[in-house]
């Protein structure tokens, strides 16, 4: 018998809300989304954790320019402090190297940081999940039972055509979704807002492509006063507090 | 320390098989560790000592080791994991979440980096003894 499971919930029980910023495709902006929305919250005065569970492909800590963390021993794992986020990812273990997991080392893993990671105390923890909808998502489903998503997706139809689905398995799942952002927005079009709404969930903004944001990655600083910023910090401010 | 973090899971684990199985009395507990976590035995030992219930203080924790055994997906070479062919750090890493081993080990025999760890992860119940 696998002992970490069962040690899961209290691993959590402090923590106010936990929200995975996922997406069916890969290169929306969804790590973007929730690092920004883990600092946006944390501006707002609240404590907040940003857990990395992209773990073949992390980013969330060069979108921050976090290089070099130490990491903290109190009968567990005590994750940093960086940017004023309690930061897990696993890059405290890899480094920038290549980790090629397969899907029941993924789970692996996400079981491991889960059990042994000591959060504390914290408002929100936002959770930058993998793209697609795999062992990741259907792990922490089974796994984290108060979880909720933010779903991130382009004006693409064909990355709106995955989140559908993904929105669907949630559905059936009965896992409550707090809504969709439409990132990367480059025309008027309210496709993306009535389809939204014809699945059920709730459209909560676009975002405008937002040149500015590629030039801020590894500069905290400089992204929070993009207008993509912006718009996830009225989202913070509007939805999820 | 990592092992208190784990023998918490351990403690709560056996709390849970206790319940389910109507053990009026736990009389003993095998836990297995596989190399591969390098798990220290006398700090999971005494982490488990200083969180066991009083219900379980007539219990014994037996503390096994276990071989580690990976298997290349791409070759088929099967081998054993060596802790003293890793630097510290290294070994490190594998220890807080074993799958890490994937960003530093490779086969010896086609250097591949896609190999399943078939044997001696991490921390499991073996076997648990009671009275109903």
């Amino acid at each position: 018998m696998d002992p970490r499971i069962t040690v899961i919930d209290e691993r959590l029980r402090r923590i106010g809300r936990i929200v995975a910023v996922s997406s069916g495709k890969g290169g929306v902006g969804k790590s973007l989304v929730a690092t920004t929305l883990a600092l946006a919250l944390s501006r707002k005065g609240y404590n907040v954790g940003l857990f990395d569970l992209d773990f073949t492909s992390p980013s969330t800590h060069l979108i921050m320019g976090i290089k070099n963390v130490q990491l903290k021993e109190d009968k567990g794992i005590v994750p940093p402090v960086v940017k004023s986020l309690a930061y897990m990812s696993l890059v405290h273990f890899s480094g920038d190297r290549l980790a090629p997991l397969r899907g029941a080392d993924i789970s692996n893993a996400l079981i491991e940081l889960l059990a042994v990671t000591k959060w504390g105390k914290l408002d929100f923890l936002i959770i930058d999940m993998p793209p697609g909808i795999s062992d990741a998502i259907l792990d922490l489903v089974r796994l984290v039972k108060r979880i909720e998503f933010l779903i991130v997706t382009t004006p693409s139809l064909l990355a709106f055509e995955t989140v559908k689905k993904q929105v669907r398995l949630l559905q059936d799942l009965k896992v409550p979704i707090i809504g969709i952002v439409e990132n990367m927005k480059t025309n008027s079009a309210k496709t993306i807002k009535q389809g939204t709404e014809k699945l059920g969930a709730k459209f909560l903004t676009d975002v405008p492509y937002d040149l500015k944001v590629e030039e801020a990655i590894g500069d905290v600083k400089k992204l929070l006063e993009t207008v993509f910023a912006q718009k996830i910090s009225e989202i913070a401010a509007s939805k999820i507090t | 320390m990592h092992e208190w973090a784990l023998a918490e899971a351990i403690i709560t684990a056996v709390k849970q098989i206790v319940e389910k199985e109507k053990l009026r009395e736990l009389r003993e507990v095998t836990i297995k560790v596989g190399e591969l976590q390098q798990v220290e035995k006398d700090i999971l030992r005494f982490a488990l000592s200083q969180l066991n219930l009083v219900a379980f203080k007539n219990a014994q924790f037996h503390i096994k080791k276990a071989k580690t055994t990976l298997k290349c997906r791409a070759c088929g070479n099967t081998w054993l994991f060596n802790r003293n062919k890793l630097d510290e750090d290294t070994a490190e890493a594998i220890h807080f979440v074993p799958e890490v081993a994937h960003a530093y080990i490779r086969c010896p025999k086609c250097n591949s980096p896609d190999f399943e760890i078939s044997e001696g992860r991490g921390v499991w119940i073996e076997n648990i003894r009671g009275v109903r």
